[in-house]
């Protein structure tokens, strides 16, 4: 099997490209968002399988971190190379192709944003650039699929350049330079109010507005279409499937092991918040709450990637996050943790130093709510009305701000600084949008779920066992003392640490005021889930562990008790 | 026109990039994404606190840390 490998500089539009390339059948070799990630496809091309792998972006093949060593060792993989180009930034793009015909690989260009190009009044001769690199190029326009089948039909005339190799960098500039002005010719324009309008959003003032703005809007989406999926979706399922449990439950009778997988009966019927059975709660909350939720974010957040939005927030919150030790980068791990944390903590792998991946991990670990826990947040909460939600969500915003200013002032070491490329805004395409939302959304019941689901079969033996009540016990005194809480909520926190979606089945019925109920909630929106705690494990090592758990330890003791005294 | 550094200039000054100082993978990175000696850019926004500065040059926009930005000296167009 042939394997094309498709390499570019970054926002040029590669992946969309990949995807119209590849079938469904595309698998991420790492998680998506991360630095290490890359996309592996298949093209069925005249019967045979083409094998198709989407390179991270790298502006030359001199790796500057991380993704860009990945891009240029993939380059051993592939039998033929398709350099992706943005014919709006020829001159930027053609350095990493003068390096790529040095590798004496079969190399062929897709000079992409063709469409763009010409609208921007750039004019690229196509022809004397193939006679000058001596490969194939090929127009396209990848969202609109234009050229795309030339593409294909043209693989096989990639070939290997018969140019005089390079000395040295500085030559390398020379040529491309030399190249340009041989091939392109540029209109001049003026600045339209469109340009006014995406530079305002990356101004200092009215940047921060837009930020605001774009951020109310994509939580909108995600309640929205979280709310659809479970009205028409997720309900109906559920209403279904009380046949078969009722069944069992009836089939099981009362026992160890009614009480393990089904739970209790409320009024004598399954009730899936308050039963807390394997098969009930265990499934209902996961799929039935969280899940919806899950779909409705990956899909807001894949719109808002590909509208080319996310640099400019980047931008926009630079400053803020450097106080914080992290630069704009930080926003990504924290967008992708409001998710679900896990991603949140594999992204921060982008960030470049020791103490910025601490300080992001631990920040992400502790102040960011998952969806999983801004469900709990607003199923406990959400009768009492909006301020007790706005009580949570503010203590936890403040939170991430001084811990991450703590955090920042307990290492010297400096932070390094942003330097990042801003692309057009560009409008989503839909089908590359459902691809990337649809790999998320599986990445997350492959490898997240599996992991929460150990957490709730290991809490609900403890449960059964009587081995939490006597953790309880213990702990009752402690709780009425220092979070003005009943030792009846002891059970809720503890056995919620390992089962999250247990906490508002096990919260409702202690009739707590909503005083009280607001303090369990922030105490334990401060603690991830297993699946999250054991990856913070696998990136921070024990060392930096200790520190964040000790954080994290520290920050619920200390803010549930200011709560409670605020608040009782 | 007058040489100073690109982290000076105000919003919406036009200047040419005169040299580059610092480190060469420094050099290299900034060349890579198209600012080269003697290209034009336009400061489109400056953040405060010390934040990032945003240039045009090339027709793209890209954002320049302000410890990065002292690294770069221009000439600017008065």
């Amino acid at each position: 099997m042939k394997t094309v490998v498709l390499i570019g500089d970054p926002n040029v539009g590669k992946s969309v490209l990949f995807s119209r390339l590849t079938g469904v059948d595309v698998i991420a070799s790492n998680y998506p968002g991360t630095t290490v990630d890359y996309l592996e496809g298949r093209m069925n091309r005249g019967g045979k399988t083409v094998e198709i792998i989407d390179a991270p972006g790298t502006y030359s093949l001199t790796p500057t971190n991380k993704a860009e060593e990945v891009a240029v060792s993939l380059l051993d993989k592939a039998d033929i190379i398709v350099n992706v180009v943005d014919a709006t930034s020829l001159e930027r793009c053609l350095l990493l192709t003068v390096e790529l015909l040095e590798k004496r690989k079969p190399v062929i260009i897709a000079l992409n944003m063709w469409d763009e190009a010409q609208h921007l009044g750039i004019h690229i001769d196509v022809h004397e650039l193939e006679n000058i690199l001596q490969v194939p190029v090929v127009p396209t326009v990848a969202i609109t699929a234009e050229g795309i089948s030339e593409l294909v039909r043209r693989l096989d005339e990639s070939r290997i350049s018969e140019r005089p190799g390079l000395k040295d960098d500085d030559q390398a500039w020379m040529e491309v330079g030399h190249i340009v002005r041989k091939v392109q010719t540029v209109a001049h324009r003026h600045h339209n109010i469109w340009d006014r309008l995406t530079d305002a959003t990356v101004k200092s003032g009215t940047g921060w507005m837009v930020a605001m703005g774009v951020m109310f809007a994509l939580f909108w989406l995600v309640r929205v279409v979280g709310e659809s999926l479970i009205r028409y979706c997720i309900e109906p399922a559920f209403e279904l499937y009380r046949v078969p449990i009722d069944a069992l439950s009836g089939w099981l009778g009362s026992g160890l092991l009614h009480k393990i997988l089904i739970g209790a009966l409320i009024n004598g019927k399954v009730d899936y918040i308050q039963s807390m059975g394997i098969l009930t709660t265990g499934l209902f909350v996961p799929f039935g709450m969280v899940l919806p939720y899950i779909i409705a974010f990956y899909l807001a957040l894949a719109m808002l990637e590909d509208s080319g939005y996310l640099p400019r927030l980047a931008t926009v919150t630079d400053n803020v996050f450097h106080k914080l030790g992290l630069h704009g980068h930080g926003i990504i791990p924290v967008l992708l943790g409001l998710g679900c944390k896990v991603p949140g903590i594999l992204a921060a792998r982008t960030l470049e130093t020791r103490k910025q991946r601490f300080i992001a991990i631990t920040l992400v670990g502790i102040t960011i709510p998952c969806t999983a826990q801004t469900a709990m947040i607003f199923g406990v909460l959400g009768r009492y009305g909006a301020p007790y939600i706005l009580i949570v969500l503010g203590t936890m915003a403040t939170i991430f701000l001084l811990l991450g200013f703590i955090l920042n002032k307990t290492s010297k070491e400096e932070c390094p600084e942003l330097f990042l490329d801003i692309p057009p805004y560009r409008l989503p395409m839909p089908s590359a949008v459902v691809k990337k939302t649809w790999m998320r959304v599986r990445w997350f019941l492959t490898e997240a779920m599996p992991l929460v689901f150990l957490g709730v079969m290991a809490a609900s033996i403890l449960d059964a066992f009587g081995v939490t009540d006597m953790l309880a016990k213990f702990t009752a005194p402690f709780m009425q003392a220092w979070f003005g809480l009943p030792g009846a909520a002891g059970p809720a926190l503890l056995s919620g640490f390992l089962r999250k979606e247990l906490a508002i089945g096990m919260l409702v019925p202690l009739a707590l005021s909503p005083e009280q109920l607001t303090i369990a909630v922030t105490v334990f929106a401060f603690f991830p889930c297993i699946a999250a705690l054991a990856v913070m494990l696998k990136e921070l090592r024990a060392k930096d562990m200790l520190k964040a758990v000790a954080a994290m330890i520290l920050t619920s003791l200390l803010v549930g008790g200011i709560l409670r005294m605020i608040l009782i | 026109m007058n040489e100073t550094t690109l982290a000076l200039l105000k919003q919406n000054a036009k200047a040419t990039v005169a040299a580059l100082n610092g480190v060469s993978a420094f050099q290299h990175r900034l060349r890579s994404m198209g600012v080269k000696e003697g290209k034009m850019l336009r400061v489109i926004a400056k953040h405060h606190f010390s934040g990032p500065i945003v240039v045009e040059i090339e027709r793209r926009q890209i954002t320049i840390g302000r410890g990065m930005a002292h690294k770069i000296a221009v000439m600017q167009e008065s």
